[in-house]
């Protein structure tokens, strides 16, 4: 909210400059966000007076214009404003004049006539974003005066944030009511001049004028109880809104329109009370608020037809909607410059009948804003005097009478609120003296009265934000200041929170792959669902009801979608050896419409590019692109820190079932005790040349749940010496080596320590189809040497098993 | 006699002059051998006559012994410089890189994310965590929040066709945690939180830190201390800090903390908009309502909670003007993070 200083000054006593101002009302709770001038730094330009303005001997559009700066001679100027004329007061940049955008004002001849100077509109000013013709100002503008001086340009204006709650404080009114608490200076209560005392009003008019009311029924006092109605006839609307008041709106941050739309704005600017403003003419008969009927229509001030429902409240008249009540007028019944006799509201709607209303249609109204939060249902009848007597000196007219319609049993009540002492010092952690707290509430208008324990705190009628304890006790913090609030460690009891051994530390998790050489990315959970339908054909990807953009909308199902899409922005940057890995939810859908989502926390990989990092020692047939094996034995190195990589099992998925992204002969679903917890594989070479990637690219993923760590059990060491046997075997391609492990294993029982393979060939002296592995064992007993025999005995049973159940062959 | 000494001395000048260890074996062969100089010599004295051969064979023997030190101490010599010789060759250019895997490293959000945990598990809390896909009551309705209240306008929520929503902010898990552990309690719950709001400024995904601390008698006075304790810990260097009154539905006192530039050290510069302060959480007492619905007794109990931004604590401490940065996962970006 824009506060200039002045306007406040008019409603408070004001000891503190405005950063001073400032800084006090940040530190209560009103955020000083901007601190500007009334308007941007210009010099030189002073009231002039149009003496004689003639048509310049050589151009249509050009007067030529003799102008009294006070003192000296007048000076000339050529002027193509078509509202230059003799006797009007503008402003002059004389000649050494700097104006905003850094335009300096030298002597010029135009058409072969010299201009010492330039009359200036209120856009060359920075005044106003448009404006037509050069400035006028009101008769009496001293002569050669400053302008700066003469409007008061230079006054600080304040941009004040003002939180939802406080309401209340959306006005001049508000703003000095927090200011006098806080200096402890008294609030002003300016004198309405002008204002036709209702009775005054009533008395001086004759009897036709005291009925001159329009009627005003409240069938929803709820949602309405209050609403006072003056109509003023014989107005003009096409007087120009004096200086002073238009200067003030534009501080505001409002730009002026017409003298009675000017009027509303102010008065809501400075009471906080949100005003209306119906052409009479177009008004027909008496006036209803009312709840819409479900999907009745209204066009509005903005052009903009809506359709109402039926929760949302409606001034209407004779002929159906005319305004959405607290929200924004109707087209039908507005205001125009013709206008001259009109019918001014200034009704209390509770908040909420307006809460939430206006937002269906995009609206955020300065209306709405402020009925939402709270306007103070005491003020309507202040409102329509200040409205009447600013309309009054701008535009003329007649006033009627105030007429309110007030429903008092349902106007909001203001409950006392207890306030304990010992609840005060221990929420705050100081403590405060009794009279400090009194004057402290008082100042904020509240009414206190002391009881043993505290006190009973009743707030007045403009706020909205008092109902418990908590929100005194915050009332006495703010205005004591949280500064005074000193620090003090609380005393924490020794405690030792559980710390399970088998959750794998994140940090550890994150360091392995780090060391691998992955580097961690983060992207958003939301993915794009074209890439994410293209990898996950079946997926049931959750989609948002409003995301930020189409390829924003779905949550992903895979971290993949992730991976790869950076993954690919990084080839793009030239980057030709990439490694990424992400950790986080994936959003998992079961089929059909009662498929809970499940939030699975995972960590996921992609590896593409070469093997190793280019480096001087290492063959360059060593540096190939990284494939699956590589990848697995990252994956593995995970795998490894469970401390049970032996309860992870890949299984080469069957025809049909695996993932559709992935190479379907180069992918492994990851198990862990049989249950599948992530997968491993290569980018399905169509995806690969979709996707334009150079490389083909390695993924795995994983959920974190499946690294639960095995506590180490200690089991004892052999003393005894380890025998060595390899082995190499032909068998069908079909026989996996976890097939031959397993045999081998199962044959070899607790004497085998490990099972190397250590190569694996295809080629001359193996049959076709067929394939020989060979791989290394490593015996060794915890009670005895193992002798010759017992490993003739033990390899023999190894063969002859292997040769049975695999029909496998033993290469020599 | 003379004959022995010159001897000697034609046997030690050879020693001396080898240079290598295969000429010296030869010399020690040549003298001392089985057919050597000096073991013949020593063969030789049986013809002497008996009275003499005492102490030629003492004269023998020293010779000998002389020789022999000779032999071993050129021996040291030569294997010293053999040693030498093949150090020297055995060296290498050691500013040659070594071999294989590059590290790669952690994001910086997660590196800021695991020094704030940590820094906090260290002053007495856990850290918890809670769902992203909520309900209207965790992120809302429980946080004091009802429908249409003016706040909800400031959260911009993602919503999903079936009415739940993207967490728009780690408050939920106050309830969650004090739904499940009751008081007192002490966590922080890090996270990723969703609004949808994009620019420089804003990202529509983004990192919040919420801490709740719920005792006997918790006040304003310690929440104080605990956040200016943990900005000095976090950023490791003096801070001044402020707190400034201001609005949270779920907190009652609430208040904005600003902390003094830590570019500029408070005398203003374009990072805090010439302020000399950086607005850094919103913290407060939580509202009654609040523990009420996460069955805690406020008569009973109190509580502090905060609300951080990862995301800015991150750009802060490694100097980052935009955030987008931090999600476009540029690799040239995220080496420059790959410290432990």
């Amino acid at each position: 909210m824009k506060v200039p200083y002045s306007w406040l000054a008019d409603w408070v006593e004001l000891s503190w400059d405005a950063r001073e101002l400032g800084s006090r009302l940040t530190m209560a709770g009103f955020e000083l966000e901007a601190l500007e001038a009334a308007a941007p730094p210009f010099a030189g330009v002073v009231v002039g007076e149009i003496l004689s303005a003639e048509r310049h001997p050589q151009a249509d559009k050009l007067q030529v214009c003799r102008v009294a700066v006070g003192g000296g001679e007048p000076v000339q100027i050529v002027c193509g404003a078509a509202n230059a004329r003799a006797g009007l007061k503008s402003a002059l940049a004389i000649v050494g004049a700097r104006l905003p955008g850094d335009l300096e004002i030298g002597a010029a001849r135009l058409r072969g006539v010299e201009s010492c100077g330039m009359l200036a509109s209120a856009k060359e000013l920075g005044l106003a974003d448009a404006s037509a013709g050069i400035l006028e100002l009101p008769a009496d503008a001293p002569v050669g005066r400053s302008l700066r001086d003469y409007l008061q340009l230079d006054e600080p204006v304040l941009e004040i944030a003002v939180t939802p709650n406080r309401g209340d404080a959306m006005s001049i009114i508000g703003i000095a009511r927090e200011v006098a608490a806080l200096s402890g200076k008294p609030l002003k209560a300016p004198r309405f001049d002008g204002v036709p005392d209702p009775a005054g009003t009533l008395a001086g008019n004759s009897s036709d004028a005291l009925r001159d009311i329009v009627t005003v029924h409240l069938d929803v006092p709820g949602a309405c109880p209050v609403f006072a109605g003056r109509i003023i006839r014989a107005l003009n609307n096409r007087a120009v809104t004096p200086l002073w008041l238009s200067e003030r709106l534009r501080r505001a941050g409002v730009r002026s329109i017409s003298p009675v739309v000017d009027v509303t704005n102010y008065v809501m600017l400075e009471l906080g009370q949100p005003m209306h403003a119906y052409d009479l003419g177009k008004l027909r008969g008496a006036i209803r608020v009312r709840l819409a009927r479900e999907g009745e229509a209204i066009k509005l001030l903005d052009g903009k037809s809506i359709q109402a429902q039926a929760d949302v409240l409606l001034i209407t008249d004779a002929d159906g909607p005319i305004g959405l009540a607290g929200i924004m007028g109707g087209e039908r019944t507005a205001v125009s410059a013709a206008t001259t006799d009109v019918f001014f509201e200034a009704a209390w709607f509770a908040p909420q009948a307006v809460i939430g209303r206006a937002r269906r249609w995009g609206y955020v109204t300065d209306a709405s804003q402020r009925f939402e939060r709270g306007v103070d249902p005491t003020q309507q009848r202040r409102a329509m005097l200040r409205a009447t007597s600013l309309l009054r000196a701008s535009a003329g007219g007649a006033a009627g009478p105030i007429h309110l319609k007030q429903s008092s049993e349902h106007l909001p009540r203001r409950l006392p609120v207890p306030l304990r002492r010992q609840r005060l010092t221990r929420l705050l952690g100081i403590s405060l003296a009794d009279d400090r707290v009194e004057s402290t509430l008082s100042a904020l208008q509240m009414a206190v009265s002391g009881s043993g324990k505290g006190w009973e705190v009743t707030p007045p009628a403009h706020r909205f934000d008092i109902a418990i304890e908590a929100d005194l006790i915050e009332e006495v913090a703010r205005i004591v200041g949280f500064e005074s609030i000193p620090e003090s460690d609380a005393v924490a009891p020794q405690q030792f929170p559980a710390m399970p051994e088998e959750r794998a530390p994140e940090q550890v998790v994150l360091e392995t792959l780090a060391s691998c050489g992955y580097h961690e990315q983060i992207t958003f959970a939301f993915v794009d669902p074209v890439l994410q339908s293209r990898l996950f054909p079946d997926g049931h990807g959750l989609m948002l009801s409003n995301p930020i953009a189409s390829d924003l909308s779905v949550m992903r199902l895979s971290l993949w979608p992730g991976l790869l899409t950076v993954a690919r922005e990084n080839q793009r940057r030239q980057q030709d050896r990439i490694r990424l890995f992400e950790h986080g939810a994936r959003f998992v859908t079961g089929a059909g419409a009662e498929g809970a989502t499940r939030e699975i926390n995972s960590i996921a990989a992609v590896a593409l590019g070469a093997r190793l990092p280019e480096q001087w020692a290492v063959p360059v047939d060593a540096r190939g692109a990284v494939d699956f094996f590589d990848v697995k034995a990252d994956l593995e190195r995970l795998l490894e820190g469970t401390g049970a990589r032996q309860s992870f099992t890949f299984q080469a998925p069957a025809d049909g079932s695996g993932l559709s992204c992935l190479h379907p002969g180069r992918a492994a679903r990851v198990l862990r005790g049989g249950q599948e917890v992530g997968w491993i594989g290569e980018l399905h070479p169509s995806l690969v040349k979709a996707l334009d990637f150079t490389y083909v690219p390695v993924l795995f993923e994983l959920e974190m749940q499946a690294l639960t760590v095995k506590k180490p059990q200690y089991r004892e060491i052999s003393r005894f010496p380890q025998v060595r046997r390899d082995l190499a075997v032909v068998v069908d391609e079909a026989i996996p080596l976890s097939a031959l492990a397993e045999r081998v294993t199962l044959s070899a029982s607790s004497l085998l320590q490990h099972f190397r393979v250590f190569d694996v060939y295809r080629g001359p002296g193996v049959e076709s189809g067929r394939k020989s592995v060979a791989f290394g064992l490593i015996f060794q007993d915890i009670s005895r040497t193992l002798t010759d025999d017992d490993m003739e005995r033990l390899m023999a049973t190894i063969v002859a098993d292997l040769r049975v159940a695999l029909n496998a062959r033993i290469r020599e | 006699m003379d004959d022995l000494n010159a001897l000697v001395r034609q046997a030690l000048d050879e020693v001396s002059a080898c240079a290598g260890l295969a000429a010296l074996d030869e010399v020690r062969v040549r003298w001392l051998g089985k057919k050597g100089t000096l073991t013949e010599q020593l063969k030789a004295l049986g013809a002497l006559p008996g009275a003499e051969r005492p102490a030629a064979g003492q004269r023998i023997n020293e010779a000998k012994l002389a020789l022999q030190g000779a032999l071993d101490a050129r021996r040291e010599v030569l294997e010293q410089a053999r040693v030498e010789r093949e150090l020297l060759a055995g060296r290498l250019d050691v500013t040659l890189p070594g071999r294989g895997e590059e590290r790669g490293g952690l994001h910086p959000l997660t590196k800021v994310r695991l020094r704030i945990e940590q820094l906090f598990r260290r002053a007495g809390f856990e850290v918890a965590r809670g769902p992203e896909i909520e309900d209207d009551f965790h992120n809302f309705g429980a946080l004091n929040i009802p429908a249409d209240h003016p706040a909800r306008a400031m959260h911009d929520t993602f919503y999903f066709p079936d009415g739940k929503l993207l967490r728009t902010h780690t408050s939920p898990v106050q309830i969650r945690a004090m739904l499940e552990r009751g008081a007192p309690i002490a966590i922080i719950a890090p996270g990723r939180v969703y609004r949808c709001d994009y620019d420089m400024t804003h990202s529509p995904m983004f990192h919040q830190l919420e801490g709740l601390v719920v005792d006997e008698n918790v006040s304003f006075a310690n929440m104080k201390a605990a956040l200016h304790g943990f900005l000095q810990a976090f950023f490791e260097r003096d801070l001044a800090m402020r707190l400034r009154p201001s609005y949270f539905p779920f907190t009652e006192p609430s208040a904005e903390v600003d902390m003094s530039c830590v570019f500029c050290e408070g005398k203003g510069c374009r990072t805090c908009k010439f302020t000399g302060w950086l607005e850094i959480s919103g913290c407060g007492m939580v509202h009654p309502n609040v523990l009420r619905a996460s069955g805690v007794d406020p008569e009973r109990y109190s509580g502090y909670a905060f609300g951080m931004g990862i995301d800015r604590l991150m750009m802060l401490r490694y100097g980052l003007s935009d955030l987008r940065l931090a999600f476009e996962n540029d690799l040239r970006f995220l080496r420059q993070f790959q410290a432990f």
